[in-house]
């Protein structure tokens, strides 16, 4: 086998280089680790390619044929991406879905998809199956791999992991060469996966994605950021995420970086500390929780710990701000900025897990100033991207040495941006998509000529930067006709660490309010110091000097806000913004046109003069059941000039 | 009844011979007799007052009741203080929490394994040889079914005291699991639990009794009749010291006398369903 990296061309599929790279590493380089029972476990690219093999051919022996789909949820583990890449390999589609979708998505998707085989992780997706299969009649087989909680399982259609790679070690014995035949078998062109993408307005579509699409995307983004294969990358969002996909999948294969699984979702952050991993890109939300908790954290700290902070990110603003606006850094800055780094941002960066890290990424939602800032003080290269399932994740990149963080970058190489005349985004690049599942009509209005019509409305500033404004439909009207994104207002907001989420509000309305929730956590402990008692978030959000501390958060987000765009009201919600209420989406975009309708009442009274707003609602828990609440909410003016 | 040696399913495991428990002149248990079989959830359930926590604790060696017999595996264990029950491999939890606060969970449940360990005070003063084998044979057993069958990987390292009171009602089964029992006690799991916590709480139980690696019999106390009536295959009703049924759940429930001690009072006990 050669020893060189293999060619990306657009016959090459994701299998071939998958098999490339396992003939190439062997047994002698490690592919993934999981950390099982608190320790780390390796598993070199021999067991990667055997444990595909066996499951790829297990599953052919059960009937998968090429073109198939394969339905797969579950954590990220390394079952996952080998069911993944098995699937790939017999010529399947991969479907991916969020671990924490609802039962009626499930259902839709399994069933709009046509999938035949459904791999889940315990009992719990088996449950999930099992409660959709009367609806679904296509599905045929559910492949489970945790046998937790499974004793008592035994329809003929459930089949273990190791049960399905028993069969396929039979078919191997039987047809030594069918695996690689089937691997030869593949088209560059031929779909690779089938991605549902989380509708802001409307039920998911199906975007299909070929492996060209998928490598070429990784070979753009690596000829801008190189990585080596000695790098770790930890994979711990959601693979029904584009951004995961591209990472593991795209250019993780390329590269042959390890990739490292957490324990549980709940240990990540302290298993990246562990790895400290020299790559990583998550969405906004998880570098608005780290910000958070650093803030929090300087607050509990001792005197000596606050002040060394405090000088060290006075000096690493600084810094960063000549380095946004391309001035030399004297050598006396220079100097500074690594006392700096030794007596705090060292430290810290450890403690996020980001001592080693070459650049990171946020993409999927716009991030704030305030955060971009924060992170490039401490000395993290923190990168916008921006891109959507439709061109397998990435268009446009900050480059080194050019961040502007206003920005989201420039486009990759081999990728055209432009905007039209009404504002719109458009791009090209050979990793745009080549359609919606079954749905011809979403296809033509996104797909015209080969440009991808993105909905975004943006502009390319003086130095060729894209500037992305808002989804279209999102931008609002200030009462002096200006256009606004609510978004910038509120990623400000969300800098507080007070704040968890905000909703703002003002579309053609004669002034700005918005809805606010509060982060449990943080305002909970503020109350303790404060002796304010409360015994739940309901109330905890409703109390007077809770809306106080909201208010002067609020007050910090409006300064420097042309008149128009201030915050003159708001309100605490009784509970925060919740994915299985359908007011986020999966990847925790606000869904502003529902939540308008979802608290209609709460606008209705915002312009009014009212002190209180009564609310009647249900609300729904992650296991579906539903709760009625019936509660008033205060609201809350904020004078002029104070 | 069988004399010592391993027992198959089915056999009697906990024998209780009419005891009577007396707090100077008030009976908290009177002529109260209790068979639990291998293999099987046997809940005890009862008004408050009933003398169900005192009966645990007959059967745990904490009291010793003025009359009667209690026999683990055929013998008889009356003289038996509690520790030495614990090796004969009765394991329990605490209604209210006994754990040691100020030590990690880890720690905590390495603590109930203690009694496992064999090596002496020479080579544990320098961890080598057998001590090491010994604790690495141990951190794996914890880990592997322990930690990874209680869900809580993410808290190992934490300390027991600052934890939410539903995790530290897990970290408690963990110890008590450490035992490696053959027969656990469980005071009140489902107390002060949300909805969600008692869900797990009931498989977690139902996991220990049913899962090849375990098969351990429990005798549960515990007020959330449809956890008790769901998870149960016998189900003793205590009123007042007396036992006023003994049998499978579906039978007891019909009880006249059972709806009235206690099931009746809806109000009071009413179930979380």
């Amino acid at each position: 086998m050669s020893e060189e990296m293999m060619e990306i061309t657009e016959e090459l599929t994701i299998p071939q280089l998958f098999l490339h790279q396992c003939k190439r590493y062997g047994s002698g380089k490690v592919a993934m680790r999981e950390k099982e029972f608190g320790i780390w476990i390796p598993h070199t690219w021999q067991d990667y390619l055997d444990n595909v093999k066996y499951l790829c051919l297990g599953m052919v022996s059960l009937g998968l044929k090429k073109g198939d789909k394969v339905a797969m949820i579950g954590d990220n583990r390394p079952e996952g991406v080998w069911a993944e890449m098995a699937a790939m390999c017999a010529g399947a589609i991969p479907v991916w879905l969020f671990q924490d979708c609802m039962m009626e998505e499930v259902k839709y998707i399994i069933d709009h998809s046509d999938s035949r085989f459904f791999v889940g992780e315990t009992q719990e997706e088996v449950d999930k199956a099992l409660a959709i299969m009367p609806d679904c009649p296509k599905l045929q087989y559910v492949i489970w791999d945790d046998p937790k909680g499974m004793r008592r399982y035994h329809q003929e259609f459930l089949v273990s992991i190791k049960k399905v790679q028993e069969l396929g070690k039979e078919l191997e014995k039987k047809e030594p060469d069918l695996f690689e035949n089937l691997i030869k078998d593949g088209h560059g062109g031929d779909v690779c996966l089938l991605f549902y993408t989380s509708g802001t307005t409307a039920l998911p579509k199906g975007a299909l994605l070929t492996h060209w699409n998928m490598l070429s995307m990784g070979r753009s983004l690596m000829s801008v950021d190189p990585c080596y294969d000695a790098d770790d990358f930890v994979s711990y969002l959601p693979f029904a995420w584009i951004g995961e996909q591209m990472m593991s999948i795209s250019c993780g294969l390329q590269i042959g970086y390890t990739l490292n699984f957490p324990e549980e979702p709940e240990t990540a952050q302290h298993n990246i500390r562990e790895i400290g991993p020299h790559v990583m890109f998550a969405a906004p939300r998880l570098y608005e929780g780290l910000t958070r908790q650093v803030q929090v954290k300087y607050l509990d700290s001792t005197w000596i710990k606050r002040k060394a902070y405090e000088l060290a990110t006075k000096i690493g603003y600084y810094v960063a701000e000549l380095q946004f606006d391309k001035k030399p850094i004297a050598w006396h800055w220079k100097a500074l900025k690594y006392f700096a780094h030794v007596i705090m941002q060292k430290k810290l960066k450890d403690h996020l897990g980001m001592s080693r890290l070459r650049h990171c990424y946020t993409g999927g939602a716009a991030m704030g100033p305030d955060h971009f800032r924060f992170f490039h003080a401490l000395g993290v290269n923190l990168k916008q991207i921006y891109g959507q399932t439709e061109i397998a994740g990435i268009s446009v990149v900050h480059r080194d040495g050019d961040i502007k963080f206003d920005t989201v970058g420039t486009p990759l190489p081999e990728t055209e941006v432009k905007i039209r005349e009404d504002g719109e985004i458009i791009s090209k690049s050979p990793s745009v998509f080549i359609g919606y599942y079954k749905n011809e009509e979403a296809t033509e209005k996104t797909l015209k000529d080969g440009w991808l019509f993105s909905g975004d409305t943006g502009f390319i500033d003086e130095d060729g930067h894209l500037v992305v404004f808002d989804r279209s439909k999102d931008v609002m009207v200030l009462n002096d006709d200006r256009p606004f994104a609510p978004q910038y207002l509120e990623s400000r907001l969300k800098f507080s660490p007070y704040v968890q989420d905000a909703w703002v509000i003002g579309d053609k309305l004669p002034y700005v309010t918005a809805v606010m929730c509060i982060d449990y956590s943080v305002v909970g402990k503020w109350a303790d110091e404060n002796k304010i008692n409360y015994t739940s978030y309901p109330e905890l959000s409703q109390n007077k000097k809770v809306y106080d501390l909201i208010q002067k958060q609020i007050e910090q987000a409006n300064k420097d806000l042309p008149e128009p765009a201030r915050i003159r009201k708001f309100v605490n919600l009784f509970k925060a913004f919740d994915a299985d209420d359908d007011e986020l989406t999966r990847t925790s975009k606000l869904r502003r046109g529902f939540m308008g309708e979802r608290y209609k009442n709460i606008v209705e009274f915002l312009y009014k003069d009212e002190d209180k707003v009564h609310l009647d609602m249900t609300i729904t828990y992650e296991d579906g059941r539903t709760q009625r609440i019936k509660t008033d909410l205060l609201i809350q003016k904020i004078e002029e000039g104070e | 009844m069988v004399q010592g040696g391993e027992l198959k399913e089915g056999d009697t495991i906990l024998k209780i011979e009419d005891i009577d428990m007396y707090f100077g002149k008030v009976a908290a248990l009177a002529g109260v007799s209790l068979e639990v079989k291998k293999g099987e959830i046997h809940s005890i359930i009862g008004p408050n007052g009933a003398g169900k926590t005192v009966m645990m604790n007959c059967i745990n060696g904490l009291y010793r009741p003025q009359k009667g017999n209690i026999y683990f595996k055929g013998e008889n264990i009356n003289h038996l203080s509690p520790h030495k029950r614990a090796e004969l491999g009765i394991g329990r939890t605490f209604q209210k929490l006994e754990l040691y606060g100020g030590m990690t969970v880890l720690d905590n449940i390495r603590m109930g394994s203690h009694i496992h360990l064999k090596s002496g005070i020479l080579s544990g003063s320098m961890y080598v040889g057998k001590t090491k084998n010994e604790e690495i044979k141990e951190r794996e057993f914890i880990e592997e079914e322990i930690i990874d069958l209680l869900e809580i990987e993410s808290i190992r390292d934490h300390v027991a005291h600052m934890l939410p009171y539903g995790l530290q009602k897990r970290v408690e089964l963990g110890r008590a699991l450490a035992l490696r029992p053959e027969l656990i006690l469980l005071d009140e799991p489902m107390a002060g639990l949300n909805l969600e916590e008692v869900e797990d709480m009931a498989r977690f139980i139902l996991d220990i009794n049913e899962e090849e690696r375990w098969r351990t019999t429990c005798v549960l106390v515990e007020h959330d009749m449809g956890v008790v009536m769901d998870i149960s295959h016998n189900v003793l009703v205590l009123n007042f010291g007396n036992v006023i049924a003994d049998g499978a759940p579906e039978e007891v429930g019909k009880k006249p006398e059972v709806v009235k001690a206690y099931l009746g009072e809806e109000d009071l006990y009413i179930t979380r369903r």
